[in-house]
């Protein structure tokens, strides 16, 4: 066996790893096969290419104590610092601070749907740029400070460049991302409205997300921090975050029923992480919930696995209106569909015309503009209802992690009632009166 | 076949360092074998115990992603790149 230090299995190093501060963040492991290393910039088991995840010592904390001290802390995910791999002072440092979003208790689209046991939508449309990103960015900036980074990359289907660009602003570091070259032009905007570099590639996000783990292993990416590669195992933490807002807002609860949509599947993955942390820690009663993953039927290999009963996803070329979600090759998939079968959740899809659908219907109900990935999910939650697989007499949670502003496009059909003259008789006589 | 082949990071150890290596074969599984022949335990962390590719391994023969061709069966040409990725990225 070759057991490797952390400063051994990467070149894109700064500083020493191993002694930096990163709260009750004490080592990675692996999620596949349980190798452990010293907490630093890698992503990948040096054993098995799994996937390495934050360690933590949670020990110590009194309950109450715990629960006292989130509520007391700011309005934003660093209230959570106590289980994040945050230093205790990350509220000081400059940062994107985003989270504590409103979760909307959805009463006229749960009369719509037919919900009766409360259905509510965690809108992360409200953070700082108007993405859930914004939550998984700013755990990365931590990582990227503790371990000496002073560029800042990603390959990012639009939401991350922009949330990757406004945190390196306001933190102080340099920032280069990447992104398929023919996004929406409104994410492409958000992308470039705060100074750093941003590359289109000529390829979709599968494309671009090799050239960066190629990238990462050259002497031209050395010294970068590539958010979602060699600090993945920090960014991703952030989507916890998610969990833990939902279940302080439903009032120290857990949901019966998620509806997360999928992209690389980290963020459901993570959702299901938070969750087991809050039973573990006593903030929530132990009891039962079902997470459902939802996808676009133009990039659906998760779903697919799922209804062909694999433990494993097979890739596909993306071709669909949701871009944030068009991920082919899913790099937490497999997980994905280990907890929608664990907790009893499915995952399903929805195509192009379901989306728009129903992101008109989350507009005209609930007065919630989300971009595509909620149209997915709210797509998926009406699709599972009327299939009888979702419970309506069940709390249900459903994710919009951005909003419709970013992707105007997918609605554009949406316009005008009537033009008309500045007279009374024009107005009445088009009907408005 | 002579063909050259990007090692990640986490591989190095087994190569010297060196981030791209030449091996032979006229299929990448060939391309393994002969990768294993020069740096000792490396097809160990590329393939599983059944000899398949681990599953959060990416290969890619020039620009091609060998799970849509013939996995470790897709042909490597004459002067073809392989390319050894973590699939653990993005998201």
């Amino acid at each position: 066996m070759v057991v490797q230090t952390v400063a051994d299995t990467t070149d894109s190093t700064p500083s020493a790893a191993g002694s930096v501060d990163l709260g009750p963040a004490t080592a990675l492991s692996c999620r596949e096969c349980g190798h452990r290393v010293p907490l630093g910039p890698v992503f990948a088991c040096e054993e098995c290419f799994g996937p390495l995840e934050i360690a933590y010592d949670f020990s110590g904390h009194d309950t109450e104590e715990l629960r006292r001290s989130i509520e007391s802390g700011p309005a934003n995910i660093w209230r959570y610092a106590p289980l994040l791999p945050v230093p205790a002072d990350v509220a000081t440092k400059p940062n994107i601070n985003p989270g504590w979003t409103k979760l909307v208790k959805a009463d006229n689209l749960a009369r719509e749907l037919g919900v009766t046991g409360g259905l509510y939508v965690k809108d992360d449309s409200g953070n700082p740029t108007h993405s859930f990103k914004d939550r998984v960015v700013a755990q990365a900036i931590e990582a990227a400070r503790a371990f000496g980074f002073t560029t800042l990359s990603c390959s990012s289907t639009g939401n991350l460049a922009g949330a990757v660009g406004a945190a390196a602003a306001r933190a102080g570091f340099r920032s280069c991302v990447f992104i398929p070259h023919d996004l929406e032009q409104g994410k492409v905007v958000m992308a470039a409205v705060y100074g750093g570099e941003l590359v289109g590639i000529e390829g979709n996000y599968d494309d671009v997300n090799r050239f960066c783990s190629e990238l990462i292993g050259d002497p031209a990416g050395e010294g970068w921090g590539f958010v979602n590669v060699n600090l993945r195992p920090y960014y991703a933490e952030g989507s916890k975050t998610l969990a833990y807002e939902i279940c302080e807002q439903l009032g120290w609860r857990l949901p019966d029923q998620l509806v997360v949509p999928i992209a690389s599947g980290s963020q459901l993955t993570k959702i299901d992480k938070g969750l087991r942390e809050l039973i573990e820690l006593g903030l929530v009663e132990d009891k039962p919930y079902k997470i459902f993953g939802a996808q676009a039927e133009g990039c659906s290999p998760v779903s697919t696995a799922f209804k062909a009963g694999h433990d494993v996803v097979r890739p596909q070329k993306p071709d669909t209106i949701a871009k944030s979600l068009a991920i082919g090759n899913p790099a937490d998939g497999p997980y994905v569909l280990d907890i929608a079968r664990r907790t009893g959740g499915v995952v399903e899809d929805v195509n192009d015309e379901q989306i728009v659908d129903a992101i008109k219907l989350l507009a005209r109900t609930e007065g919630i503009f989300a971009e595509t990935a909620g149209g997915v999910t709210v797509g998926v939650t009406r699709k599972l209802i009327e299939a009888g697989v979702l419970d309506p007499s069940l709390t249900t949670v459903v994710l919009n992690t951005g909003d419709g502003l970013k992707t105007l496009d997918a609605v554009a059909g949406t316009g005008l009632t009537a033009t008309i003259r500045p007279s009374l008789d024009s107005f009445r006589e088009a009907g408005l009166a | 076949m002579s063909v050259t082949v990007r090692i990640p990071t986490i591989l190095r150890t087994y190569t010297g360092g060196k981030a791209e290596v030449s091996a032979e074969g006229t299929t990448l599984g060939e391309v393994i074998a002969d990768l294993e022949k020069n740096h000792t335990g490396i097809a160990a962390r590329v393939l599983d115990d059944q000899g398949k590719l681990r599953r959060f391994v990416n290969v890619y023969v020039n620009d091609d992603d060998v799970r849509f061709e013939q996995g470790l069966d897709t042909a490597t040409p004459e002067g073809a790149g392989v390319s050894i990725i973590p699939a653990v990225a993005g998201g």
